[in-house]
């Protein structure tokens, strides 16, 4: 194996597969980045039997074959490499690297015990790359933390004709929301629970612009694969990881409920002032929302300690409604929004209540994104 | 011990019975008996009428039924009961900053504390508890109670048993001994069957012959901390304060079985039931908590307990229910469990509910209430590591019991009717109703579609019993009159 290469473009690449490679494999080979050289290009792959990662570069080949290198080793070696075209070949057991005057020789990983990568998925469509990562920043929001409920670590990923639904929820609080995107096929419908931080970290890698494809295999045998592919200035990258398995909870029929008040706000004022008035809560405590005309109080803390207060702005239309959220909950939601105000929509004080950004005060709320928060109350 | 008598023990007479003969003018001066009606109750109060009959609390209820057939067995009125408890911690209060509630029905009250220019001699004392006992039967509508006035705890609890019914008892200071020397072991607080039973083998049938067992072989009987803390009361030596309003650290319910389970399908409807009863227990004292706690014993006694913490604070027996069976299920229970218990810990003052908690996951009531057997614990709060031998889930306990009774038929205290009984169908005997026409009563029996009323109150005579449909429109489950 030989070639010479952009630096940029083989820094960028090895970079973005080494991404999602272990720090503790169980095997060691699974540390390795495989790269491969054939005519016209290079290819290089992680893999951790999870997620695997494999991205293609324009390269000069004057010789094509393949090596398994440390990928973090590799990836730390490329970003500091001078601004000068890179020349790579393996010699015996060692891969050399050289550019201009540094040169660096690594150790070889056994090829042979490298496992196979999963094959992309078939089915499949196109996204705008850009809306997916926002859509996917959004979603996560409400998705759980704790590994003890595996599953709610997932995003739901709802795929039906033209429309693409990311649903989330960590039990306490709920978020979906939609987007279009053009699938192949104009019945397409397919689901997939995708774990939420790999789903985070992939679209927010495919943010360079231009079109993201995604397609979905659900498995006859084991756990169905999920699988993105896009494109960039000089070759293409594409991941695949393993879908979670069990029964979802039932995200969208939350949505369903008639509002009986209706309030908006500015959106930063009301981060801005969750943020102070929440530095009294105690853990386990709320933060206080009274809606009345014209204007929503905060407050927290209790009488035995610390108490906060602060009035903001707001148009509120329907009955008054006193309304108690775990103030983490609430800004979580909120920094995921763009709108400049938000839209929140009540039943009863004990019910889950939903956010919307909104761009005006009064105006149509945006529904593309709506986040879900059950309330906090006192016992009884 | 204190040099002078400054701790005041009052105790309601046969409250939950007392409750209902007040309300139910048709029973006054009849055999009335509150508890468990089901296949496996047991008697929470009975009246004195009935214990003329041999009937006593902790006894299962089929016996007291063979016992005394012609009582009224009725299912407990707990917001009747807590009613008429919140006035008489309230007078309590009136005399001192330091009340110590015990359970509905009891408070110890520290006479030392507020008032410095109290008159402590005994004529004083006495005229102080003969005004409280007169303002508690005046302002609850007629309930009596008993009131011991001693140097501790021990011996104003002892003098307040002695005083009963609807009487006063001061021991003079530096009388503490004489009085106890004659009392049989099961005076003690906390000394229950299974004790005693094990002293009588000893041969000690009284305190005098308690105080004669020194502290290594009482110890080598109960255990360490049991064997130590008997030793010392045996000889009036209890210093234990008058704690006003202890801060609840853990909240749980807990039953030994008569026979021991090893159905894990048994033991979650069991865990469930009491989930039910925990999240009943935390609703009433405004209370939500984070973890939850599991305790086995084992048919051996080993005892172990289990923990998870949630991801926010509840009050809602489903998500408990859920908590603590998933941790059952971790747990080998095929040699059989002998008792069983759900707590929560880590408490809050809010809940965090859950978006998908269900009414699937509600537990199959009539299943459960055939298959336990209550013990009918306090009511009350449990108090982290209380003085009184109750202590939270994971106790030390004092030691290990046999035979079939209730655990906390050790305790005199316990006298509430099983939780699992509030819960009932509408018609339950007792229950307050009231109907359009004929006004207010109590449900005198149901059954067969039809509901048979009483209707009376505690300001009526004896007033006239009507049938109706089980679901006629115009009858109306009633309201407490405080």
């Amino acid at each position: 194996m030989k070639f010479r290469i952009d630096r940029d473009a083989l820094a960028d690449a090895v970079a973005w597969t080494a991404r999602s490679l272990p720090t503790r494999p169980t095997v060691p080979v699974l540390a390795g980045l495989m790269v491969e050289s054939t005519d016209g290009g290079i290819a290089l792959s992680g893999f951790d039997y999870e997620t695997s990662a494999r991205s293609t570069v324009d390269a000069d080949v004057a010789d094509e074959g393949r090596a398994l290198v440390s990928g973090r080793l590799l990836a730390d070696i490329c970003k500091s490499l001078p601004g000068r075209p890179v020349d790579v070949s393996v010699d015996g057991t060692k891969v050399s690297v050289v550019c201009g005057s540094s040169r660096f020789s690594l150790q070889t990983m056994p090829v042979e015990d490298y496992p196979q990568l999963p094959a992309m998925p078939t089915a499949s469509g196109t996204v705008s790359s850009d809306d997916f990562a926002t859509a996917v920043a959004q979603a996560v929001a409400a998705a759980g933390r704790d590994d003890v409920l595996q599953l709610l670590t997932g995003v739901r990923i709802e795929l039906e004709g033209s429309r693409i639904s990311l649903l989330a929820t960590d039990r306490f609080r709920a978020s979906l929301r939609e987007l279009t995107w053009f699938p192949e096929s104009p019945d397409a419908s397919a689901t997939a629970v995708v774990p939420a931080k790999t789903l985070s970290d992939i679209a927010k890698s495919f943010t360079a612009g231009g079109e993201l494809t995604m397609a979905v295999a659900t498995g006859d045998q084991g756990p169905g694969l999920i699988g993105f592919e896009g494109s960039t200035a000089s070759g293409t990258r594409r991941t695949t990881t393993r879908m979670l398995e069990g029964e979802f909870p039932k995200v969208r029929q939350l949505f369903a409920a008639n509002a009986l008040t209706v309030a908006y706000v500015d959106r930063q004022e009301l981060i801005d002032a969750v943020r102070r008035v929440s530095l009294v809560a105690e853990r386990n405590t709320p933060v206080r929302l009274t809606f009345s005309d014209g204007q929503v109080l905060l407050e927290s803390g209790s009488g035995d300690d610390a108490q906060a207060q602060e009035t903001l702005e707001a148009r509120v239309d329907g009955d008054d409604i006193v309304v108690g959220f775990n103030p983490t909950f609430l800004l979580e939601g909120l920094q995921v929004m763009t709108e400049p105000a938000v839209h929140l929509s009540f039943t009863q004080a004990s019910r889950p209540a939903t956010l919307a950004g909104v761009q005006e005060l009064g105006g149509e709320p945006n529904t593309s994104f709506r986040y879900l928060i059950m309330p906090m109350r006192l016992p009884g | 011990m204190r040099r002078q008598a400054t701790v005041l023990h009052l105790d309601l007479d046969a409250f939950f019975a007392a409750v209902e003969q007040r309300d139910k003018p048709s029973l006054r001066g009849r055999p009335v008996v509150v508890g468990g009606l089901g296949a496996r109750g047991v008697v929470s109060t009975a009246s004195y009428e009935a214990r003329a009959y041999g009937v006593r609390s902790a006894m299962r209820t089929a016996e007291a039924r063979a016992r005394c057939p012609h009582a009224a067995y009725l299912s407990g009125r707990f917001d009747a009961y807590r009613a008429a408890s919140r006035i008489v911690m309230g007078r309590l209060r009136e005399i001192s900053p330091l009340v110590e509630p015990l359970s509905l029905d009891e408070a110890f009250v520290d006479l030392a504390a507020g008032d410095d220019t109290r008159d402590l001699d005994l004529d004083g004392l006495r005229a102080l508890a003969e005004q409280v006992r007169a303002d508690v039967a005046e302002r609850t509508d007629g309930l009596t109670a008993s009131v011991g006035i001693a140097s501790s705890k021990l011996l104003a609890k002892i003098a307040s048993e002695l005083a009963k019914p609807d009487g006063l008892h001061v021991v003079t200071p530096g009388t503490e001994l004489d009085v106890l020397a004659p009392l049989q072991v099961r005076a003690i607080p906390g000394v229950g069957p299974v004790t005693a039973e094990r002293l009588r083998r000893l041969g000690v049938q009284t305190v005098a012959d308690l105080r004669g067992v020194d502290l290594p072989d009482l110890t080598s009987l109960l255990g360490s901390a049991y064997g130590t803390s008997l030793h010392a009361l045996a000889r009036g030596e209890d210093h234990r304060p008058v704690v006003a309003e202890r801060e609840t650290k853990s909240l749980s319910v807990e039953d030994t079985f008569e026979t021991d389970i090893t159905d894990p399908r048994v033991l979650a409807d069991v865990a469930t039931m009491m989930s039910r009863r925990v999240s009943e227990r935390l609703r009433g004292n405004g209370m939500s908590g984070r973890t939850v706690t599991l305790k086995i014993r084992h048919h051996d006694f080993e005892t172990h307990t289990r923990s998870a913490t949630l991801a926010g604070p509840t009050d809602d027996g489903r998500v408990i229910a859920r908590t603590a069976t998933g941790l059952l299920a971790e747990i080998d229970t095929s040699s059989g469990i002998r008792l069983l218990g759900v707590g929560v810990s880590g408490m809050a003052d809010w809940v965090q509910d859950d978006l998908f908690v269900t009414d699937e996951d509600a537990p199959d009531e009539g299943l459960s209430d055939d298959r336990v057997s209550d013990d009918g614990r306090s009511d009350e709060a449990d108090p982290d590591d209380g003085p009184d031998g109750r202590g939270p889930l994971p106790d030390a306990d004092a030691g290990p019991e046999t035979g079939g009774l209730p655990e906390a038929a050790r305790d005199a205290t316990t006298r509430t009717p099983p939780a699992t009984l509030r819960s009932r169908p509408r018609w339950a005997p007792g229950a307050d109703v009231v109907h359009a026409e004929h006004g207010a009563g109590w449900v005198w029996g149901s059954g067969l579609g039809r509901v048979t009323v009483r209707f009376e109150t505690r300001h009526t005579g004896p007033g006239p019993v009507r049938t109706f449909d089980a679901d006629d429109a115009s009858l109306r489950p009633g309201t407490v009159e405080p």
